[in-house]
């Protein structure tokens, strides 16, 4: 067993894409689900959206890098208001029915093979990162060091990926000690008592849909822009690893949503790569195949655990534990 | 019927602390009748009707709230009080009807723009926001934020100024309803009379005209509904109209100027409270003909002779 390998494996995705990726997401979940309880259980459609409204414009449209996420933050507004207009006004549970259907209606969009010419259907996208690339300020060759060793591409995609994070993290943080984020809170306690105030809670819980749905676009660029886009990413499961990854740093907090990612991720790798090694050296009674599915059941026990013995997660606040209703 | 906002001239109270206050009278134009006419009303409803499935909930003809004084709201369970609250206040929809507000209409009117034109309401069953401070509450009442808005929330240095202004406000408030030691703690730690009290200081914060409190004594200890009392006579005072739903007789004797009596859904009676509370009909859909009677009397298990 090289633990070295499996150790620097696991701490090279403390700065990965992917993290970042999660990170973005959850922070917009955060929003979401955190600050104003709207159960959106449809992350993944978002994330799906950013990934292939960058790739199609890429790909079939020709435009310049900043114009496709410009495309992909439409897309997810305009989805956002799709779901929210029939369904903010019902009780929250809706809300999380309509968004589970929503995010798998896009990705059977994306699989079929009748718009196979715009999104490659099962076989996903590549080849869009051109323009990306191009406007690359790195010139080629390796930085960073140990195990956050990268090449010009991936640096440039971390850049990036760091840049749009801090963004979405200081809005998060502006947006949440002003009154806009008091009101959010409120509806999220009791909405009936807010309106009773006089304040328009669907139009902030729509507000709050939308921003939350544009972070998790820009998440789902940032998972793409490395390689590929592929439907098979964006399933349900996607939206309960994000889940896991805000949970687990705390919802109603501002950098929970990217402590949790990054603990995520380092402990998927880790099980990843100590799993299979176990059953190889005959410790665990498993082929090494079953052994890297055993981390995803794992994840599945660790969100319950969290949810029963840490609802407010790593960052949580510990006197709200005590009224958890 | 005007939109003058004259209140109407009540009579003088002395200044004398603890002194009883006085009632306002002559609210009504002609005898006190259901949908009697009031000289000058503040909320006129006519033909509200609200039905769910077979069961008609509420089916007012005609009703007039006066301004500037104490309404109480009073019926047998199931009589469609809150229905009417929640009608009134735009939280449901009737199937028929008008109403209006200070003499503009409020049908279909969505519940968060009745409150911002000054009718606040409280809820039966309290709505604190447990997870949000006293304060946060408090301040979450106050209305026109600039810093509610999205865009100028994200830059500080536009809502500051008001931010604080909202606070000393939110300060003051807590001190005359004695929260002021709590206003850093989740109001999910507050008592249920402390939640009544932080429920109806918030709705202070936005300036109402008309404050709606749904049983704002249910399950409020003896001393606190004093000074809970004290403070709906203040808000008549300071000119505000108040509007109650109540069970508590006693307290609706105590404070009320008017009072309007639901059953099955209708106003069958209203008028100053003590005329209200002898009427025949008021006894036998509501009060019950054993009112001042001890309730061990009723049921037999105390007689008022074996006390010396």
């Amino acid at each position: 067993m090289d633990w070295g390998q499996i150790l620097s494996n696991s701490a090279s995705f403390i700065i990965a894409p992917a993290t970042i990726a999660y990170a973005l997401a959850a922070v917009g979940l955060s929003v979401q689900f955190g600050y104003a309880g709207l159960l959106n259980m449809g992350i993944a459609g978002f994330m799906a959206l950013g990934a292939y409204g960058y790739a199609i414009s890429s790909i079939t449209f020709g435009l310049p890098w900043y114009l496709c996420i410009v495309v992909a933050i439409a897309a997810s507004v305009v989805y956002a208001l799709i779901l929210g207009i029939p369904t903010l006004r019902l009780r929250g549970d809706y809300l999380a029915i309509v968004t589970i259907a929503g995010a798998e209606v896009l990705r059977l969009l994306f699989l079929t093979s009748s718009f196979d010419q715009y999104t490659g259907s099962a076989d996903g996208l590549t080849g869009y990162q051109g323009s990306f690339r191009d406007s690359n300020p790195f010139p080629r060759g390796s930085y960073g060091f140990g195990p956050w060793t990268m090449n010009e591409n991936q640096a440039w995609v971390t850049v990036i990926g760091l840049v749009l994070l801090a963004i979405a993290v200081t809005i998060v943080f502006l947006l949440m000690r002003s009154p806009w984020g008091r009101v959010l809170k409120g509806i999220r306690e009791d909405e009936d008592a807010v309106r009773a105030l006089g304040k328009n809670v669907f139009a902030f819980k729509m507000q709050a849909l939308v921003l939350g749905g544009i972070f998790g676009a820009l998440g789902g660029v940032i998972y793409a822009l490395p390689s590929s886009v592929n439907p098979g990413s964006y399933v349900t499961s996607l939206t309960f690893f994000v889940y896991t990854a805000l949970l687990l740093g705390g919802a109603a907090t501002i950098f929970g949503p990217v402590l949790g990612s990054v603990v995520f991720w380092v402990l998927q790798t880790f099980l990843g790569n100590v799993l299979p090694a176990l059953a190889g050296i005959g410790i665990l009674p498993v082929s090494s195949s079953q052994a890297s599915t055993l981390r995803f059941i794992l994840v599945g026990v660790a969100l319950m655990l969290i949810v029963i013995f840490r609802p407010q997660g790593i960052l949580g606040n510990k006197k709200e534990l005590t009224f958890v209703k | 019927m005007s939109s003058d906002s004259t209140p109407v001239p009540a009579p003088a109270a002395p200044p004398v602390p603890h002194a009883p206050r006085p009632k306002s009278t002559g609210l009504h134009k002609g005898e006190a009748v259901p949908g009697v006419a009031k000289v000058d009303p503040i909320i006129i409803a006519d033909g509200v009707r609200r039905t769910f499935g077979g069961l008609t909930a509420v089916d007012v003809d005609h009703v007039e709230i006066p301004r500037n004084a104490i309404t109480a709201l009073i019926g047998p369970n199931g009589a469609g009080k809150t229905t009417l609250f929640n009608l009134l206040t735009g939280f449901d929809k009737p199937d028929a009807g008008s109403w209006s507000f200070d003499g503009k209409s409020l049908s279909g009117v969505p519940a968060y723009k009745v409150a911002r034109m000054g009718q606040v309401r409280t809820f039966q069953l309290t709505k604190a926001l447990g997870l949000l401070t006293v304060l946060e509450n408090m301040k979450l009442g106050a209305k026109g934020q600039s810093g509610e808005h999205f865009f100028q929330g994200l830059i500080p240095g536009i809502w500051r100024k008001q931010e604080k202004s909202i606070e000393a406000k939110a300060h003051d408030l807590l001190r005359k309803f004695k929260l002021d030691a709590k206003q850093a703690d989740f109001a999910a730690s507050l008592s249920g009379g402390q939640r009544k009290l932080l429920e109806m200081a918030r709705a202070l914060m936005s300036d109402p005209v008309l404050v709606m409190l749904d049983e704002p004594m249910a399950g409020v200890n003896p001393a606190l509904t004093q000074s809970l009392l004290d403070h709906i006579l203040d808000l008549k005072d300071e000119g505000m109209t108040v509007l109650f739903v109540e069970h508590d007789m006693h307290m609706v004797r105590h404070i009320a100027d008017w009072v309007i009596v639901m059953a099955e859904g209708k106003v069958v009676a209203e008028g100053p409270p003590l005329e209200v509370m002898q009427n025949p009909a008021v006894i036998d859909a509501y009060l019950g003909a054993h009112q001042e009677i001890d309730l061990g009397e009723i049921t037999g298990r105390y007689h008022a002779e074996e006390k010396n």
